[in-house]
């Protein structure tokens, strides 16, 4: 024996900052709008090796859409867009402080994250399914499903379509395109890839997209669902949302840090891409390419949507326990509807006016589906689904077994 | 018509009936299975229709999920129920739920089959008969058959089901029954009257127990490789036993179950499976509470002791004739 060997000590990764410190996100590689090229969509995922290592960018920091990714949208499409985003945010912190004073148990806003979903949700067509997971609501608001008709979620009111069962956010809508969510974290991503598969089977056109955060990637459902998503070149759209976070828990733990999200697909021979996730217009046109390229049969994307988390985890969350509080302020890709907003005033389609006089209209709208959803009933104040309830759907047919329990119950 | 062949042909008729029907598993396409059971289907009915999938059984059920969402019918094959735990979160949080969570907007009639059980020296991890932590979870429906023409009823019955299906296949019975008299020779299905298979699209309901054995003096429930070790006790105790096949644990066919301890006044319980918290227990509770004031005996259960299943001590294990015919005995003398 010999002492060659220094003890070996075990690396646990740690954020650059903590509670106290001033983040300094200078070290962050941010590539300039316009210089990640567009290739065709039936490239080899070997052919664009690079992208999961750089970021799509539209817009520049002065608001003008450079590049290849740019004029995919029209300015109506744009201003349609920056309203979902403006519904969303107006949403969230409406049922966050709806949570604050105690007329629902539970809610996750999206703070930060609007451009992700509300951008993504344009370049699916009807019949196209998402498997979301609790953070992109923007989905089902940039789809039309009724603001009011999420609040009887929320509020597990005697309205609520999901009659009370689920946990207020766990949204399902098959018309909307919108997979019942589930609590379990990464379930849902390979469920996505099998839903494709059945439409490859049936001989359909349509396609899935998936969803996940980028604490799950370390999930083992997230390797699941890339093995089969590959073999079986499933026409379905993988998205990662790289928020930094999960929970108290920064993206370093579920090891990104060391190469990106995106670079995992390069394992499975799947095309990945990182696209900035704060950038409405890259976000879409990159979902769009994402999308043309399953619904054409050239198998699946992986799309690292690179974004900050700027609210908490949830409402039983207090971020200031474990990171900066300077750090979203800092984040260098900035706000995505402050970076919408700029560009359309920027080519003469928006002003500082007609934004103010929307965000106005937006919140009535919202206020007027909070009022109607709260008439109906709130968790807090009663008006909920019926006892009774909880019994069926378990089974199509009841099984006598239940039947017993429900009269036992005294329903 | 062995149990392999059942299973086989309900896929068949399955696949031909309904398009929408899906077979994949584990080397279940061109190679037909490591067992047999999906063996021609894929040159039958095309690569679409029956394929192998990597080597991931959160993945097959997991997909299976997502095709069901769709509007598919999968019937997913894990190799070996030792095997199915990776996907046992697939199973618990999504497919069981799915439907109460979504009330009804997504559905998942999916079946997932897997060879159980022991007494073929398969050791720790070619054994186990994990049903109890399936009948624990609320959604699903369990089913365990016993002989070719249930396996084929039982399955079609499970395929056509608008719910998950959990679908445990007694390996040690896929080419003749087994009493647990591991010593003797064995006989086929080719030569046992179960063996006959009704042709076509035949299913066996689903919750409905058969009576295996008709008798006065004890009823034995029992399921899959048991309700023959239970005849071969009975013989061997020389006591009258009716024995129940459940084939479906949930939703139990309580009904049955009551009439026949109701006649008798005694109970023996049998299951390959662990004692502790196994399936016998939920027996043991709903014929103590439906029938309390009719026992003569306390109810008995004959089981796999709480350990690993061995290897080396697989008859130590295994319930076989003779610790079933003690408790037979025990049971009358009581």
């Amino acid at each position: 024996m010999t002492d060659d060997y220094a003890p070996l000590s075990l690396n646990v990764p740690e954020p650059e900052w903590r509670p106290g410190d001033v983040p300094d996100f200078s070290k962050f590689e941010i590539p300039r709008a316009g210089a990640v090229s567009r290739p065709p969509v039936d490239v080899e995922p070997d052919d664009i090796r690079d992208m999961a290592f750089s970021i799509v960018r539209v817009l520049r920091k002065d608001g003008e859409a450079v590049g290849d990714w740019a004029g995919a949208l029209t300015p109506d499409e744009l201003r349609e867009g920056l309203r979902h985003m403006m519904t969303l945010r107006i949403f969230d912190a409406r049922m966050l402080n709806a949570q604050r004073q105690g007329k629902t148990s539970f809610y996750m806003q999206h703070l930060g994250e609007e451009a992700v979903s509300c951008a993504f949700a344009r370049a699916l067509r009807p019949g196209d399914m998402n498997f979301p997971t609790y953070r992109q609501a923007g989905l089902l608001i940039a789809g039309g499903y009724p603001l009011v008709t999420m609040m009887n979620q929320i509020y597990s009111n005697a309205e609520d379509p999901l009659h009370g069962r689920q946990l207020p956010i766990m949204y399902s809508s098959r018309e909307h395109g919108f997979f019942s969510i589930s609590g379990n974290l990464g379930t849902q991503f390979v469920q996505s890839v099998g839903w494709a598969m059945a439409s490859a089977i049936s001989g359909d056109t349509r396609i899935a997209a998936g969803w996940i955060g980028d604490g799950s990637t370390a999930e083992s459902d997230f390797h699941s669902a890339m093995v089969f998503a590959s073999t079986y070149d499933a026409p379905v759209v993988l998205n990662i949302v790289n928020n930094q976070w999960a929970i108290s828990t920064f993206q370093g733990i579920a090891r990104g840090g060391v190469g990106t999200f995106a670079a995992r697909g390069h394992g499975f021979g799947i095309a990945s891409i990182r696209v900035d996730g704060n950038d409405y217009l890259a976000v879409h046109a990159v979902a769009k390419w994402a999308a043309e390229r399953a619904r054409r049969g050239h198998g699946p994307t992986l799309i690292e949507h690179v974004t900050y988390r700027a609210g908490g985890h949830s409402t039983s969350d207090d971020p200031s326990a474990y990171r900066s509080a300077t750090e979203a302020a800092e984040w260098p890709l900035g706000d995505p509807l402050d970076r919408l907003k700029m560009h359309l005033i920027r080519i003469g389609e928006w002003t500082d006016e007609r934004h103010t006089q929307a965000e106005a209209e937006i919140t009535q709208t919202v206020i007027a589906a909070q009022k109607e959803a709260e008439a109906i009933g709130t968790l807090a104040q009663g008006n909920i689904p019926l006892a009774r309830d909880m019994f069926e759907g378990v089974y199509e047919t009841m099984p006598p077994h239940l039947v017993r329990q429900r009269q036992e119950a005294g329903y | 018509m062995t149990m392999i062949e059942a299973i086989r042909e309900a896929h068949d008729v399955a696949m031909t009936r309904d398009e929408r029907v899906v077979v994949f598993g584990e080397d279940v396409g061109f190679f037909g299975g490591v067992f047999r059971c999906t063996a021609g289907l894929q040159k039958k009915h095309g690569r679409a229709r029956c394929f192998d999938t990597p080597i991931n059984e959160s993945g097959i059920v997991g997909t299976a999920i997502g095709m069901a969402a769709y509007g598919l019918k999968p019937v997913v094959e894990i190799q070996f129920a030792d095997y199915v735990y990776p996907a046992y979160d697939q199973i618990v949080s999504e497919a069981a739920r799915l439907r109460h969570r979504s009330n009804g907007d997504f559905t998942c009639p999916i079946v997932v089959r897997m060879p159980t059980g022991g007494g073929i020296f398969g050791g720790q991890t070619h054994s186990q008969s994990p049903e109890a932590l399936f009948t624990h979870v609320a959604g699903l429906k369990v089913v365990v058959p016993s002989n070719p023409a249930d396996a084929k009823g039982l399955l079609l019955a499970a395929i056509d089901d608008p719910d998950p299906v959990i679908f445990l296949e007694p390996k040690r019975l896929y080419n003749g029954p087994f009493d647990g008299q591991h010593d003797q020779p064995i006989v086929g299905w080719k030569k046992h009257p179960l063996g006959e298979v009704p042709e076509g699209d035949v299913p066996v309901p689903l919750g409905v127990a058969a009576r295996f054995r008709e008798g006065q003096e004890v009823t034995v429930l029992a399921y899959g490789t048991m309700v023959y070790v239970a005849e071969a006790a009975a013989e061997r105790a020389g006591v009258d036993a009716e024995i129940i096949d459940l084939r479906t644990l949930v939703p139990l066919d309580l009904e049955t179950i009551e009439t026949s301890v109701q006649k008798t006044g005694r109970c023996v319980i049998l299951h390959e499976a662990t004692r502790t918290s196994g399936f016998g227990a939920e027996l043991m509770s709903v014929v103590q509470e439906t029938c309390f004031y009719h026992f003569e005996a306390p109810i008995i259960r004959v089981t796999g002791w709480d350990t690993p299943y061995p290897h080396a001590q697989e008859w130590e294990y295994f319930p076989g004739p003779a610790r079933v015919a003690e408790a037979l005995r025990k049971v009358m003398e009581d």
